[in-house]
């Protein structure tokens, strides 16, 4: 029942993460917020089997800041998606996989460029203008698809995204209590109201 | 003499001493000198750095280095054992955060690397690690600087201010000295640079300064403000040495 959007923008990469965290028909709780910083400039969204995604996501948000005290460079976008889908893949064929879809945005300091990173648990990863994980991908993709230009401005990926948001809550059957937005371009990852 | 008492096992000698560990503590003696001091609100790391080869680009000899976003460390000795060292700990920063959701207390990760120190002494087939280390910190929601040492038997201590490295016993004693309580900023980093100017003669193109605030922010100061402080020291000596030639002149008439 998770969704997950992501889309590029002109200069910053905008994503929303539902809030709210369900077991069987319950909603346990509605203010959850499915997504860690990997690095000033990086966001990581999550969903899947619960436990798996904050034991994950959190693995390796510590493991990329170790690696940029170590190495005392920050990892760009392509980096860390890389590194991330290849500990996935090891992941599927260990004994217990994690079950874990993912969305990497983030400002790339180097090129100047945004990018966002489609991942799932199968260890494919993608870069992509636009992106969405769960039941809602089925109500946004169509939506992107026709709405999306690669130079939004920010103002207009805002609307763009409550477009999403309000289609998933006239159309899908489950009522998504809130979404999260967050956006990350060259001043670093911060959430907005929308 | 030392005989059958340095093996690859760290054994006692018959007189209640670790050789191998007693050397690896002249591997710090000859290692060149680190300081450490505690202000009021920032703790300073002073090192004196090697001069580097004409051809060397000097930006890949670091002798400070970071831990985790409110740690930092220095050494004296043996710089390769100390990278061995230092990603032992980076990796317990980082593990520590993950499995508690709370950065390291500056004295948790020094008995961390203290506790690595002493296993060297006491395990078979390793050989002690020939560094002694400072490591400087502020614990999360606190403005107390911290300042520990440690050394290659294990022993950790909390300091105001002190020296490990080549002639360290002439800048502790002239710490000694010299410290104050409630230093500010600038007079930590002068106390820094002063008392690593009583063993390094090259002066300001040798010493590499951190200073760490309250916020947690490191600062290297650039080559230039180091040689700023050098010269200001220099010419503070300078007056106090005309001060005191001025009376004894006079007398000697």
């Amino acid at each position: 029942m998770e969704t997950l959007i992501g889309m590029v923008g002109k200069d910053f990469v905008l994503t929303a993460a539902d809030t709210s965290a369900a077991r069987s028909i319950t909603v346990m709780k509605s203010n959850e917020d499915k997504s860690r910083d990997l690095n000033k400039h990086i966001v990581m969204l999550y969903s899947g089997e619960p436990g798996d995604t904050v034991h994950f996501a959190e693995y390796i948000q510590r493991n990329v800041r170790f690696y940029e005290i170590k190495n005392g460079i920050e990892l760009t976008p392509k980096a860390a998606a890389t590194f991330t889908r290849k500990e996935l893949a090891t992941s599927l064929r260990s004994r217990h996989p994690y079950a874990v879809n993912l969305l990497i945005a983030g400002y790339d300091v180097t090129t100047l460029t945004s990018q966002l990173y489609w991942i799932d648990y199968l260890g494919s990863s993608i870069s992509v203008p636009f992106a969405a994980h769960g039941y809602g991908a089925y109500y946004t993709l169509s939506l992107l698809d026709r709405y999306h230009r690669p130079d939004l401005s920010l103002d207009e990926a805002k609307i763009l995204i409550k477009k999403c948001i309000d289609e998933l809550k006239s159309r899908f059957i489950i009522n998504l209590a809130d979404f999260k937005i967050k956006v990350a371009d060259k001043d670093g990852v911060r959430e907005i109201e929308i | 003499m030392a005989g059958s008492y340095d093996r690859a096992l760290t054994v006692f000698s018959p007189d209640g001493h670790l050789f191998q560990v007693e050397y690896a503590l002249e591997a710090v003696r000859k290692g060149t000198c680190a300081v450490g001091i505690r202000g009021e609100d920032c703790v300073v790391l002073g090192v004196e750095k090697k001069s580097v080869l004409k051809l060397q680009d000097p930006r890949t000899v670091r002798k400070i280095v970071t831990l985790d976003d409110h740690v930092c460390m220095a050494f004296a000795g043996l710089s390769a054992d100390a990278r061995v060292l230092v990603n032992k700990a980076r990796i317990e920063c980082q593990s520590h955060r993950l499995t508690v959701e709370d950065p390291v207390s500056v004295e948790y990760i020094t008995r961390y690397i203290a506790g690595i120190q002493q296993k060297y002494t006491q395990s078979g087939g390793v050989r002690p690690f020939g560094i002694s280390t400072l490591i400087i910190g502020f614990d999360a929601n606190d403005k107390v600087p911290r300042l520990y040492q440690t050394d290659p038997s294990g022993i950790y201590s909390a300091w105001k201010a002190n020296a490990i490295g080549r002639s360290s016993k002439t800048v502790r004693e002239f710490l000694e000295k010299n410290y104050k309580e409630g230093l500010t900023k600038e007079e930590s980093i002068k106390l820094a640079v002063k008392s690593l100017l009583e063993v390094v003669q090259t002066g300001a193109k040798n010493i590499e300064i951190a200073v760490m605030t309250s916020d947690s922010v490191v600062k290297n100061l650039e080559i230039e403000e180091v040689e700023a402080i050098v010269s200001e020291i220099e010419k503070e000596k300078e007056a106090e040495a005309e001060k005191k030639k001025k009376p004894s002149t006079s007398t000697a008439q």
